[in-house]
């Protein structure tokens, strides 16, 4: 499988003090990685460094072989925050189209309208084009800037904390739609409940950072609740049977 | 009287049509501070003019565009207590206008007319340079509509679409200068601020599209206009503060509406 973001030796510090180091990993086309780790870790940086954000203090990031800046007709991101200017008035739809503009497109022509509604039905918000982005739900919300950013028609979807301001029911839906989707995909979150999907690797980030390959879900899911408590249960219950065998 | 009723009102409309498409992106982008701080350094600029006996028009718009590039330059880099520096140009800024008209030698005339503007003397060469300004507004903001809204609501996500957020926002700052100068003498440097904000910010409320706020914007600011002029008209006050006081209360009334 082609090697689609590269990094290698990446270094990266906010003033002095180093948020990542020795970073070096590959990500394949197609791959469903989750970036996972404590708050601070640096999972969010790490993301802006290869969407091109951020610029490595030392090393490098490769994306197609290219700087993050020169590919960026092929990598597309959603935001952490999603609660920003709320108040303004700007539709679904005219959110959605920002993921067709480019450099030079100022206007948007029936195709960009075209792609940028097959996206938002894609994600279940076609019935919303015509509201107000600041009345819809967390949940809808995110829906629509991920709509936004499929807009683009990328190869690699980056999303940072995808379902951290969305109810359950929301959330469920926002995997789903990942799960769907077979491009290149990256998601940053700190919810156990990622463990559920479909992921190939989760890379542990906390300054340095640790690859788990070849993940495979080892729990079924049977509620719709799930947090570290019950994963603590399972544990233990895990604990308890082998130490029965013993 | 009836030409000087004339040229208060096609000021007021080229005023409401830069500050109805400016002001909105003001507000929208909590640009205030920085609108607020060109509009009092400019007063530079006016002090320059009368000193070396150039054209009020011209001093201002000089000093007002410097101000965009370096305001522009401080606060889009996000330095650190930005916000400080650009209080400090508002009034290094103005000290200097009021210095240099005080070194103006005979020169007594009100200093208050360019703070505060009088909207029925404007000459009819301001005309000429707001419907100048006007045309570069109205073009600027149809040809950049699409790119400065992605600005304005999410900027990181702009800059990965390759969008030229740096050029945009100098450009952008530029237009507010130029705005702010157009209204030297109707309006006065401070209080078109208040033109700036209050009707963009009653229109927000009412709109889903942005370009139905700026709109709306447009049509509030020349109402306002209209029924200040009315009010100082009828009792023998100074226009601007009318102006502004008319707009305060429908901002007030506003207040009570919740979205």
């Amino acid at each position: 499988m082609e090697t689609v973001i590269k990094i290698k030796n990446l270094y990266f510090k906010y003033e002095k003090r180093y948020v990542l180091e020795d970073v070096n990993i590959e990500i394949k086309r197609g791959e469903y990685v989750a970036f996972i780790g404590p708050n601070g870790g640096g999972k969010s940086t790490l993301a802006k460094l290869i969407v091109g954000l951020l610029k490595p203090s030392r090393g490098s990031v490769l994306v197609f072989g290219e700087p993050p800046e020169r590919a960026r007709e092929k990598i597309s991101y959603v935001p952490q925050n999603i609660n920003f200017n709320l108040d303004l008035p700007l539709t679904v739809m005219d959110v959605a189209l920002q993921g067709r503009l480019n450099k030079n497109k100022l206007f948007f022509n029936s195709e960009d309208k075209e792609i940028a509604l097959k996206q938002l039905n894609r994600v279940g918000m076609e019935s919303f084009k015509d509201r107000k982005i600041g009345d819809l739900s967390g949940g809808q919300r995110q829906r629509v800037l991920i709509a936004r950013a499929l807009a683009s028609e990328p190869e690699i979807l980056i999303l940072d904390e995808p379902t951290a301001s969305v109810d359950p029911k929301g959330q469920k839906e926002i995997y789903k739609i990942l799960n769907d989707l077979n491009i290149t995909r990256i998601v940053i979150s700190h919810d156990v409940n990622i463990f559920f999907e479909k992921i190939d690797r989760a890379v542990y980030v906390n300054r340095k950072i640790y690859v788990h390959e070849n993940i495979e879900p080892i729990i079924e899911k049977d509620q719709d609740h799930f947090c570290e408590v019950e994963l603590l249960e399972y544990l233990k219950m895990f604990k308890n049977k082998r130490e029965k065998n013993v | 009287m009836f030409d000087l009723l004339q040229n208060a009102f096609i000021a007021s409309l080229f005023i409401s049509v830069a500050v109805g498409v400016i002001g909105s992106y003001v507000v929208i982008n909590r640009f205030n501070y920085l609108a607020a701080s060109i509009a009092h350094g400019s007063y530079a600029g006016v002090g320059f003019a009368v000193y070396f006996g150039i054209s009020i028009l011209l001093g201002t718009t000089v000093f007002a565009l410097l101000l965009a590039l370096l305001l522009s330059f401080i606060s889009f880099n996000n330095r650190s207590r930005s916000d400080t520096l650009i209080g400090v140009i508002w009034a290094v800024g103005m000290s200097i206008g009021i210095i240099f008209t005080d070194l103006t030698p005979g020169y007594n005339a009100d200093l208050m007319s360019y703070l505060f503007g009088n909207i029925l003397m404007v000459p009819k060469s301001d005309l000429i340079f707001m419907a100048v300004v006007d045309l570069i507004i109205l073009i600027s903001g149809v040809v950049f509509y699409n790119h400065i809204l992605a600005i304005s609501y999410d900027i990181d996500f702009a800059k990965l679409r390759g969008i030229r957020v740096g050029f945009l926002y100098t450009y952008f700052l530029i237009l507010i200068a130029l705005t702010v100068v157009m209204s030297v003498r109707s309006i006065g440097l401070i209080l078109v601020i208040a033109l700036f904000t209050i009707p963009p910010y009653i229109s927000e409320k009412f709109t889903k599209d942005f370009k139905a706020m700026m709109f709306l914007s447009g049509v509030l600011a020349f109402v306002f206009c209209i029924a200040g002029l009315y009010i100082s008209y009828s009792y023998d006050i100074s226009a601007t503060p009318a102006i502004i006081l008319t707009a305060s209360v429908f901002f007030f009334l506003s207040l009570f509406k919740r979205r």
